[in-house]
């Protein structure tokens, strides 16, 4: 029931993580629990039609398919996670001095939240369909299956309660904090993606590895256990990267974070001037 | 303005695509094993009754080696190795392609993880 548990909470931590970390990120915006709920219900619908065809999707495309699906899943929401960042660093300033009066016309309108919905709903149908996998298996084995499937629920309870947890860390720091803390989050944990992404496309046979690992530190920090796993989901830490992840996560890293300086400029000298005087 | 932002993320990502696609192609040209999918070794490993045939697997060194990982059991399976770096889920009777290497020599343990208690096995890379 243990392992069943480990299992299960280490496939739902990322997603529960992904939702926590957007969700502090858009507290308090307007029609934010609406978009969120249609990210969460799409993922879940997804995650079970993906399980379903499982068998399919992974013959296909010369038996590469479930890579090059969740290599595509992966970039989809590096892009949605990226989008909102540089849409953040144009407005986000905006929103955090003036977050009565601006703040507010500000959030209600144009704020990308269809890209939050869609970051949150691949999370959850990338680890939910391996989820709902595992837990048919188990189901399906007879005897003892009740006895793991209620192991399975715990971890999903308890991947659930962590991710409430840091949602309530986050959401309790200071507009401004939150501000800052919720796009540095969010852009290592699109940098992380597309090196996830990038590992896939190396399973597939379709990218170069580009040498052997850089490093093995799984002797300090072993990315598949639990702790490990949630420091990857955070930061996106690998205990044995491979060069061609590592120029995944300095691209993506760099280059949203240049969009966000680029494009969030303009308004935030002004208003640092505001702060100042 | 928002339009150009989209425009330019997608570029960024399209790039990085691109660069690594190109880059990819340059080191499998210059090396001794060849691009093409169909002249990568192929390695059969069957999963049944949650155990791994041939458990032992022997592999060349310095190649990239195409692993067709058939589960014959009805039920879901994810071969997984934290050495290989890989990780992939093989539905009930269906089969999955991993791509491995090229490797140094070692071994290299591999284990089901949906059954880590029977099913495990390793690679031994000459």
């Amino acid at each position: 029931m243990l392992a069943t548990l480990i299992i299960v909470f280490r496939e739902v931590i990322e997603a529960a993580l992904v939702l926590s970390i957007v969700a502090a990120a858009t507290a308090g915006v307007a029609h934010r629990n609406r978009w969120l709920a249609i990210g969460v219900g799409a993922g879940l619908t997804g995650a079970v039609i993906v399980a379903a065809f499982a068998g399919r999707i992974s013959s296909s495309l010369e038996g590469s398919g479930q890579e090059i699906f969740n290599a595509s899943v992966l970039f989809l929401a590096v892009l949605m996670l990226g989008w909102h960042n540089v849409w953040m660093g144009r407005h986000g300033r905006e929103l955090a001095m003036e977050m009565n009066a601006v703040g507010k016309a500000v959030s209600t309108g144009a704020r990308p939240l269809y890209a939050v919905a869609i970051a949150v709903g691949v999370a959850i149908l990338r680890e939910g369909s391996e989820v709902v996998l595992f837990l048919y298996g188990i189901a399906s084995t007879g005897v003892d299956g009740a006895n793991l499937l209620a192991g399975g629920l715990a971890g999903l309870v308890i991947g659930a309660a962590l991710g409430f947890a840091l949602y309530k860390g986050l959401v309790n720091l200071s507009t401004k904090m939150l501000f800052g803390v919720t796009s540095w989050l969010i852009l290592l944990l699109a940098a992380g993606m597309a090196a996830t992404g990038a590992k896939y496309l190396v399973q597939a046979g379709i990218l170069s590895a580009m040498g052997p690992a850089l490093w093995d530190t799984s002797w300090l920090l072993d990315d598949s256990s639990v702790f490990g796993k949630m420091i990857h989901v955070l930061t996106g830490y690998a205990a044995r990267p491979l060069p061609i992840q590592l120029i995944f996560y300095v691209v993506t890293l760099v280059g949203i974070g240049t969009m966000m300086k680029l494009f969030g400029s303009a308004p935030s000298t002004n208003n640092k001037k505001t702060v100042l005087a | 303005m928002n339009k150009m932002v989209l425009i330019g993320g997608a570029a960024l990502v399209a790039v990085a695509v691109v660069a690594g696609v190109m880059l990819s192609g340059r080191e499998t040209d210059g090396s001794e094993t060849v691009a093409a999918n169909d002249e990568t070794p192929t390695v059969e490993i069957s999963i049944e009754n949650h155990l791994f045939s041939p458990a032992e697997v022997e592999l060349p060194a310095d190649q990239k080696v195409k692993l067709v990982i058939k589960n014959l059991d009805p039920t879901p399976e994810e071969f997984e190795s934290h050495e290989l770096n890989r990780e992939k889920i093989i539905a009930g009777n269906s089969e999955g392609v991993i791509y491995v290497g090229p490797l140094k020599a070692g071994t290299y343990p591999f284990y089901g993880e949906f059954n880590e208690d029977t099913a495990q096995g390793k690679i031994i890379v000459k």
